[in-house]
């Protein structure tokens, strides 16, 4: 180190910043991560930055984080949970304990839980909805291999982060973007050790080998639709094979049963993303309705066996593409995808129930799906919570899946009453229309024609002016 | 009254050793006054007594019990030892007691835990390290301040050690520090608020938290109650947030203002780029194979995920056609590799028929099948759909001109014949295909699969394997 760069720099290099191991760009990065000698050393021996610094003007890697978180936000992704339990007693650093966790909150209400960042926002796709399409004039960088993996380590060593969500423009070719992205897996889990969690943005038109290397690196892999039909992808997302994507979805699911299915000596080929795979359809940017949308979910599920399928309410982007005008759908409406998603794979809601109630293939905005299909079915209410089946319990609007897990639990010991299922968690201003218990009926309640309006927020009064 | 007097420091063992004993003693709740630290004392409580002698059993309670209390404790709710212990105390005489979430105090308990553990989550979420170590150091070193809602230092910190064992670290909170070096975890007591050093790395992490931002979705209170503000004093990024939220509305109104763009400059050299570029999972773009790949004919190409063309050699002498592809066939886009597969290449190995010298395909091309919350419901396709898809078969027939063609199942047996009723009654017999090759009728291996008596199911096997052995010789004797 001495003789390359001279005593008096590696003295002051040794104190210095992490990722801007280079005396030339030492001076320009004012956002210092303190690294000790021997990791500088190990670094500088390596050699993987000149290259790479030569390559590209430099940005100092607070502006390229800047950059690449920007254009990392439209994934709605962030989960951090379900994944196999890992921890650092033996070695490395990380844990990952099957819940996740959100360590903090941006003002748009959503967890951040993971470093959600793109390696570039270079892309060479023209994706119309997509603030990094090739014909956006959004400012561009990119990372290297080695800055993301500093990032996360020294952002997951002080707890700000349960890991990584890497994502990435498409440089050059799938392939190379492709292998970038492993590489960087690769790097944290077998260099480093580390067992926190990775979720890699899978591109579906890489070579199945890397997409498999992916799976057995990271926690979760995901592979968007982006769009609720064939037709929008298409017309959206020239590049994009609407067959493709479902065909490398098809991959993901074979092996991770592969995964599971012992072979024959009783060894188990290794894991393979075990927080299972999942996808982001865009909402409101073409215009499919939500039955169309719900439907598509229910193929992705059924087909894919996807954890996830995350509704992302079309956003305004910075320098939008004329072909997409900016509408800002209501964000009310991808809430209510969400809670159709929920019933459809928890509650047992049937798709066509759930779309039978929707009028014109659309979701109620007002109330819930499970509010509307029960003011639909009042014939059915009200339930005795003392005798009534799980299946139908889990119908009632105001009771979770939670809630009628204790309920029945506790209706074991004795009666319930209206002030036990309070403190077992009901949500009763929404329940108690469709429910009896002891000292509990609705009366007219069930059947009163403003049943709706009661739960429906208030007209509102147009403005004047 | 019995005084129990409890540390500060492992104040869940003492409790849980001072109630067993208690309980063995026969010492009812209302007798026994829980003392917590030096701070709560009780001027009219007695003076502090060994624990009588044990009368009765060890106390038994389920393990929904001591999850719970293991977090109560931690509460800052001066009587919940002695709530605990009143638990325990009916516990002992009401069983199945902890199951009833409706019962008073099993729900005063849950809440305090639920309290706690909810601390405790918000404590693994917002500790904030800053790192305070010498940069030649061997191992890292990092410190946090933290003030916690409840107790809740002690049960997370092993969370901690977990997470964090490569390193050294310390979080402090007002009532207590937990002490992680070499490999050894500690606790001593409460400290004021420490100078610490300030880490850089905040400024980045401010960095990532103002741009992870969306201004077009601003969503306060969804974050606030997750991130309640009483947290917001030692967490670093929680300073930016009025200044987010302040540019917020002028950036939504600047993007939808602006006029679009023309493209940069490297658009046309990028899209050359994707253009050399030849995907692994290409397939070749002419022949009978790709054009069946790309068939919308019917309304099944919309669910499935691929069509599953035929699979063999172009001088196949035996066609074998099945009804549609399954599940497993879907995914892989190859035919006959589900389980009804595996009963064919076993039943053909036993007849003697190579796989790869047979011309393998299906009567419909797209897996036809009802979503069912986590599974896809084979489906038997419909006259529609097998007359779109006879176009496909028809071609594959003419094309491979086999001197055999075996017809498994109704919708096989109809796609080829125009007829497919009565199955049972015409399987074994030799036929003819309506373009006129010799055709031998059989059952479908899924059918076997789907037999519930083992009697039945032997003996349809065996009938089976008896028409592709006859298959066999038929195209021996040619």
């Amino acid at each position: 180190m001495a003789s390359a760069f001279g005593g008096q720099r590696s003295i002051q290099l040794s104190y210095g910043c992490l990722i801007c191991l280079y005396p030339e760009t030492a001076g320009r990065c004012n956002r210092l991560l303190r690294g000790n000698a021997p990791v500088i050393a190990r670094r500088l021996a390596s050699g993987g930055l000149r290259t790479y610094q030569e390559q590209m003007t430099a940005k100092c890697v607070e502006q390229k984080l800047a950059i690449l978180a920007d254009a990392a936000k439209y994934d709605a992704s962030c989960a951090s949970s379900g994944t196999s339990r890992r921890d650092s007693t033996k070695g490395g650093i990380g844990s990952t304990e099957g819940s996740g966790i959100c360590h903090a909150y941006a003002p748009d209400g959503r967890c951040i839980s993971l470093l959600k960042i793109l390696l570039t926002n270079f892309c060479i796709y023209d994706c119309a909805y997509c603030v990094n399409r090739v014909s956006s004039n959004v400012e561009r960088a990119r990372f290297s291999v080695d800055e993301v993996v500093t990032l996360t380590l020294e952002f997951y060593r002080r707890n700000y982060i349960e890991g990584l969500f890497l994502s990435s423009g498409i440089i050059r070719s799938p392939d190379h973007t492709m292998e970038e992205m492993v590489r960087i897996a690769r790097t944290l889990r077998h260099d480093h050790g580390f067992k926190g969690y990775i979720h890699l943005k899978t591109i579906p038109d890489a070579a199945p080998e890397l997409i498999e290397e992916a799976g057995h690196l990271a926690d979760r892999v995901s592979i968007n639709v982006e769009l609720p039909t064939d037709a929008a992808v298409t017309r959206f997302a020239p590049e994009k094979k609407p067959a493709q994507i479902r065909r490398a979805m098809a991959g993901v699911r074979m092996k991770q049963e592969e995964a599971r299915d012992r072979s024959h000596t009783g060894k188990r080929p290794g894991r393979f993303a075990p927080a299972g795979q999942s996808t982001q359809m865009i909402v409101g940017a073409d215009g499919s309705n939500d039955a169309t949308i719900l439907t598509n979910a229910t193929r992705l599920y059924s087909g894919y066996k996807l954890k996830r399928v995350y509704y992302s309410a079309f956003s305004p982007i910075p320098d939008a593409t004329a072909a997409l005008p900016l509408i800002r759908p209501p964000l009310a409406r991808e809430h209510r995808l969400y809670q159709a998603d929920w019933l459809l794979r928890f509650y047992g809601f049937q798709l066509d129930e759930i779309t039978g109630a929707a009028e014109g293939g659309n979701l109620d905005l007002d109330i819930d799906p499970k509010l509307a299909w029960a003011i639909q079915h009042r014939g059915l209410f009200p339930l005795d919570v003392n005798t009534a089946p799980r299946d139908l319990l889990l119908r009632v609007p105001g009771f979770g899946t939670r809630t009628v897990k204790r309920i029945l639990a506790a209706r074991r010991n004795r009666m319930l009453r209206y002030d036990d299922l309070t403190r077992i968690g009901a949500l009763m201003k929404k329940a108690k229309a469709f429910v009896t218990c002891r000292g509990w009926t609705p009366g007219g309640l069930t059947d009163s024609a403003d049943l709706r309006a009661r739960f429906a927020p208030p007209p509102e009064q147009l403005s004047l002016f | 009254m019995q005084t129990v007097p409890l540390p500060e420091i492992g104040t869940w063992e003492a409790w849980r050793e001072a109630a067993r004993g208690l309980a063995m003693a026969g010492v009812p709740p209302e007798a026994v006054l829980w003392r917590w630290g030096e701070a709560d004392g009780d001027l009219f409580a007695g003076e502090t007594r060994p624990l009588p002698e044990a009368k009765g059993p060890a106390p038994t309670v389920p393990k929904a019990f001591l999850s719970t209390a293991r977090l109560a404790i931690w509460h800052r709710d001066p009587e919940r030892f002695a709530r605990a212990y009143g638990l325990l105390w009916r516990l002992q005489r009401e069983k199945g007691l902890m199951a009833d979430r409706a019962d008073g105090d099993v729900a005063r308990i849950e809440a305090m835990a639920r309290n706690v553990s909810r601390d405790a989550h918000k404590m693994k979420a917002f500790v904030r390290f800053r790192d305070i170590g010498a940069p030649d150091a061997k191992r890292r070193s990092f410190a946090a301040w933290f003030e916690p809602g409840f107790h809740a230092l002690e049960p997370t910190a092993p969370f901690f050690v977990r997470r964090f064992s490569d390193m050294d670290w310390r979080i402090v909170t007002p009532d207590k520090t937990a002490i992680f070096e070499d490999g050894i975890l500690r606790f001593a007591p409460g400290q004021p608020k420490p100078p610490l050093p300030e880490d850089a790395a905040e400024g980045l992490w401010t960095t990532y938290f103002r741009n992870i931002f969306n201004p077009a979705r601003v969503k306060i209170n969804a974050m606030t109650s997750e991130m309640p503000r009483k947290y917001w004093k030692n967490m670093p990024e929680t300073r930016a947030i009025p200044q987010m939220l302040a540019e917020a509305e002028t950036r939504v109104r600047q993007m939808a203002e602006a006029a679009p763009t023309l493209p940069p400059a490297f658009a046309a050299p990028a899209a050359q780029q994707l253009a050399a570029h030849a995907s692994r999972w290409e397939m070749p773009d002419a022949g009978l194979e790709a054009a069946i790949r790309a068939c919308t004919r019917c309304p099944l190409h919309e669910m499935a995920t691929q069509a599953v063309p035929g699979e063999g050699p172009e001088d196949a002498r035996l066609m074998i056609v099945g009804e549609q592809p399954g599940d497993q066939e879907d995914l892989a886009g190859r035919p006959f590799v589900g389980p009804a597969g595996q009963v064919l290449d076993r039943a053909m190995a036993e007849a003697g028929l190579a796989r790869d010298e047979t011309y393998l395909t299906n009567a419909v091309k797209h897996f036809r099948f009802k979503p069912m919350n986590k599974r896809r419901l084979h489906q038997a396709p419909e006259r529609d759909h097998i007359e779109h898809c006879r176009w496909w078969l028809d071609l594959e027939e003419k094309r491979h001109d086999p001197g055999l063609i075996v017809a498994m199942g109704a919708t096989a047996l109809q796609a080829l014949t125009g007829n497919g009723k009565g199955l049972l009654k015409r399987r074994g017999g030799l036929e003819e295909s309506r373009l006129g090759h010799p055709l031998l009728v059989t059952v479908h291996p899924a059918y076997l699969l789907r037999l519930p008596d083992p009697v039945q199911k032997a003996e349809a096997t065996a009938q089976f394997q008896a028409d592709l052995a006859s298959a066999k010789a038929f195209l021996d004797a040619v």
